[in-house]
């Protein structure tokens, strides 16, 4: 992967420009001058020019993750913002929301203040989510007004649910006066208990501990009926279950200011890829079943999930090498997203690549309140590169998180980001 | 020999190599009653009996078949709680595998842990038990005696009592019996079956008198008191009204029926003392039969003496 500062023109030539906004898909060129989108379509450069040739390859807006966990402050060892951004710029996305379970959590302004400097520096945009309560202990309401004006951008207590539903009601109700997103991380802990695993077949196979379903779409039940209550924003991640998706669909019907996200791993696992007891997909919510899977799918072609969010979460190989039961939950995603994506939902699913562009690209700024035209003129050049029809095999080589805690190792994805530009600067991926 | 070079559970294990072991382990059976009962079989190997949680019986019946089959034995106990504090498991396999040993006899809380030792070592791996999942040792020595006591398995009727949920016995069990084509009927509060367990291809019976009634054998588990006064069950009282094999219960059913026990007993709780100790149990001949039954399955996976290095 190589990284370079942008030429005073820059001619993207011959690509498929697709566009998410107007949803068109064409032949075109786009002229990036002084990092800012000069024009698109049919372009005549100044001989100067430095020209990328994208003859079949797809030039669309950068890609934006509304989920990710990059661990610092706390755990560098996992990941820190740099790292984080380059295994980002791998996956072409151009574009982060950090969840605020770091060590210590980003409750406070002051943290959120500390996460926007260090982003300054970082090779791609990197907005911090706040934490719902402080010391996300679901107890007292963090300072939310401080906290958005300092750069947060939306409010979670990720990796652990609010389970107060009188608190859960608090923060949405309050989160109403500055019109941002609320996302709880939907696990009943009561029904989870020391669950690892989706309650099924396989779980009573395996013998290992495990939750039902409704451990997750009861509290997305609960937080759907507050958001109707309060007049919120409810934003729902990463959901994982059929019933989840039929209550979200169902409310999404009258409420609109309900959101929903859905990861790569739930949309191309199940949990019949757990019996090898691999850690890397010990996830939580869980991987389920293949009901859920297609569930979650439909729920994709139908509009019921806004977008995709990898919840990219690294851990140490000496935390996933332990045994299930000891292992942390989580997986790494951001490099294998689109080929994950783009395999299951495009190429085995026939959903509309626009469709799916717009669910890694356009969608999750809306949801955030990000820019959103990244094609219109004078646009700061914010933009991927990819092949929707490449073929390959994830390897260790193809990470460039700090963490290797990935399920995709050794599976066949198709797509892959090439360039992406960003923040004045052009990467590309070195492929051998 | 054997088809698979571990013995990690008996889910999609052969039946063939099912029936080979116990065959093999009643020729053990005599050895056992010989006046010297040690046969040199497997002179200069090395068996590591690494156990990661307490066990008294199975790991006595380990080493007196190792001890039997002239094996050389090293026991190594450590508590989980280390693990926790900092070694990893992969440490402490890699650590033991450096010394040059033949086979690895393993018990650990976790399911799937074995799996995960065959990841970082050579040597064969023998589950002892692994948390909730399986325990196939004791699975094949439980058919043994079910085959000592009948002649065969197939169609033979057994029903497992007690807690399933949480019982590597059970799974172990169920997935043995299946491949030799018996019949299972799994009997316990319902807090304590394990869900989706028809699809273990059994059936479930919350009535324990019904269960009697259909059984050849019962295969009666422990029940935990840490199980009780939980939200799973709420008294022994309550749990042996409902499923205990009481002398008063098995008098009401005129049959015969096979009593077997994995051990340790809470005698009074989910079997009388009476039962335990009559006739119609073959208890301590699963004990026997653990010795016999384990002494085939090195014998048959580690090779004999015949060979070096083999797998």
């Amino acid at each position: 992967m190589k990284t370079t500062k942008l030429k005073k023109q820059v001619l993207l030539k011959g690509g498929m420009i697709l566009d998410p906004i107007n949803e068109f898909l064409k032949k075109g060129d786009v002229l990036i001058e002084n990092g800012t989108i000069k024009s698109t379509g049919k372009v005549t450069p100044s001989k100067s020019v430095d020209i990328i040739d994208c003859s079949g390859l797809i030039v669309t807006h950068g890609f934006c993750d509304i989920h990710v966990h990059f661990r610092e402050p706390g755990r560098e060892d996992k990941e820190t913002l740099d790292s984080g951004s380059m295994a980002a710029l791998a996956g072409g996305f151009t574009r982060v929301c950090v969840m605020p379970n770091t060590e210590p959590p980003l409750d406070s302004p002051e943290s959120i203040r500390y996460t926007i400097d260090r982003a300054e520096e970082c090779p791609i945009h990197i907005h911090p989510i706040g934490a719902i309560t402080k010391g996300q202990d679901g107890k007292e309401l963090t300072e939310m007004g401080v906290m958005l004006s300092e750069g947060a951008v939306a409010f979670s207590d990720d990796g652990l649910p609010v389970t107060d539903s009188g608190m859960m009601r608090n923060a949405l109700e309050y989160a109403t006066m500055f019109d941002v997103p609320v996302i709880n991380h939907a696990e009943d802990l009561c029904l989870k208990k020391d669950g690892v695993m989706h309650e099924g077949k396989v779980s009573t196979h395996l013998g290992l501990p495990a939750s039902p379903s409704i451990t997750e779409s009861n509290m997305v039940h609960r937080d759907l009926a507050l958001t109707e209550l309060t007049g919120g924003r409810l934003h729902v991640p990463h959901v994982s279950s059929a019933k989840s998706t039929d209550h979200i669909r169902q409310m999404k019907k009258s409420n609109k200011n309900i959101t929903a996200e859905v990861t790569p791993h739930h949309l191309f696992f199940t949990d019949e890829d757990l019996t090898s007891y691999n850690t890397n997909l010990k996830v939580a919510p869980p991987i389920r079943t293949r009901t859920d899977q297609e569930a979650l799918i439909h729920g994709v072609k139908d509009g019921t999930f806004d977008c995709i969010a990898t919840d990219h979460a690294p851990h140490t190989v000496e935390e996933k090498e332990g045994t299930f039961d000891l292992a942390p939950f989580g997986m790494i995603g951001l490099e294998s997203c689109l080929g994950a994506v783009n395999r299951v939902l495009v190429k085995e699913n026939k959903i509309d690549l626009t469709r799916l562009v717009q669910m890694l690209t356009v969608n999750p700024r809306r949801i955030m309140g990000f820019e959103t035209d990244l094609l219109a003129e004078g646009s700061p050049a914010e933009l991927v590169i990819f092949d929707p029809n490449k073929k390959w095999t994830f390897h260790k080589n193809d990470i460039r998180s700090r963490s290797q805690n990935s399920p995709y190792l050794g599976e066949e994805l198709i797509g892959r980001p090439l360039i992406t530009i960003v923040k004045g600067h052009i990467t590309s991926l070195e492929l051998d | 020999m054997l088809q698979q070079k571990h013995l990690l559970g008996l889910a999609g294990y052969p039946g063939e190599d099912i029936q080979t072991i116990i065959d093999t382990a009643f020729t053990f059976r005599e050895v056992l009653d010989r006046p010297i009962k040690k046969v040199p079989s497997l002179q200069g190997k090395t068996i590591v009996n690494l156990f990661f949680e307490n066990s008294t019986r199975t790991r006595i019946s380990f080493e007196l078949a190792q001890k039997r089959l002239s094996a050389d034995t090293v026991n190594f106990s450590a508590s989980t709680s280390s693990l926790k504090k900092g070694e990893t498991f992969k440490d402490t396999a890699q650590n033991i595998e450096a010394m040059k040993i033949d086979a690895v006899v393993m018990r650990h809380p976790t399911p799937g842990a074995p799996l995960h030792l065959t990841d970082h070592i050579d040597s064969i791996v023998i589950n002892a038990g692994d948390g909730t999942h399986e325990h196939p040792t004791q699975a094949i020595l439980d058919m043994t005696s079910l085959h000592e006591k009948f002649g065969y398995l197939k169609g033979l009727k057994v029903g497992i009592i007690g807690d399933i949920a949480h019982s590597r016995v059970a799974l172990s069990n169920i997935h043995g019996l299946k491949t030799m084509g018996a019949e299972v009927t799994l009997c316990g509060p319902s807090t304590l079956i394990p869900p989706f367990a028809e699809e273990l291809g059994v059936s479930v019976n919350y009535n324990v008198d019904e269960v009697i009634e259909w059984a050849d054998a019962l295969n009666v588990l422990r029940i935990q008191r840490e199980r009780m006064g939980g939200g799973l069950l709420p008294s022994v009282r309550e749990y042996r009204n409902l499923f205990g094999i009481t002398t008063d219960r098995l008098s009401m059913h005129k049959k015969e029926i096979v009593i077997m026990h994995p051990g340790p007993m809470n005698r009074g709780v989910e079997i009388d003392s009476s039962v335990a100790d009559s006739d119609q149990a073959i208890i301590l001949d699963q004990v026997l039969n653990g010795v016999a039954s384990r002494m085939a399955i090195l014998y048959l996976l580690l090779g004999g003496k015949q060979e070096e290095g083999d797998s």
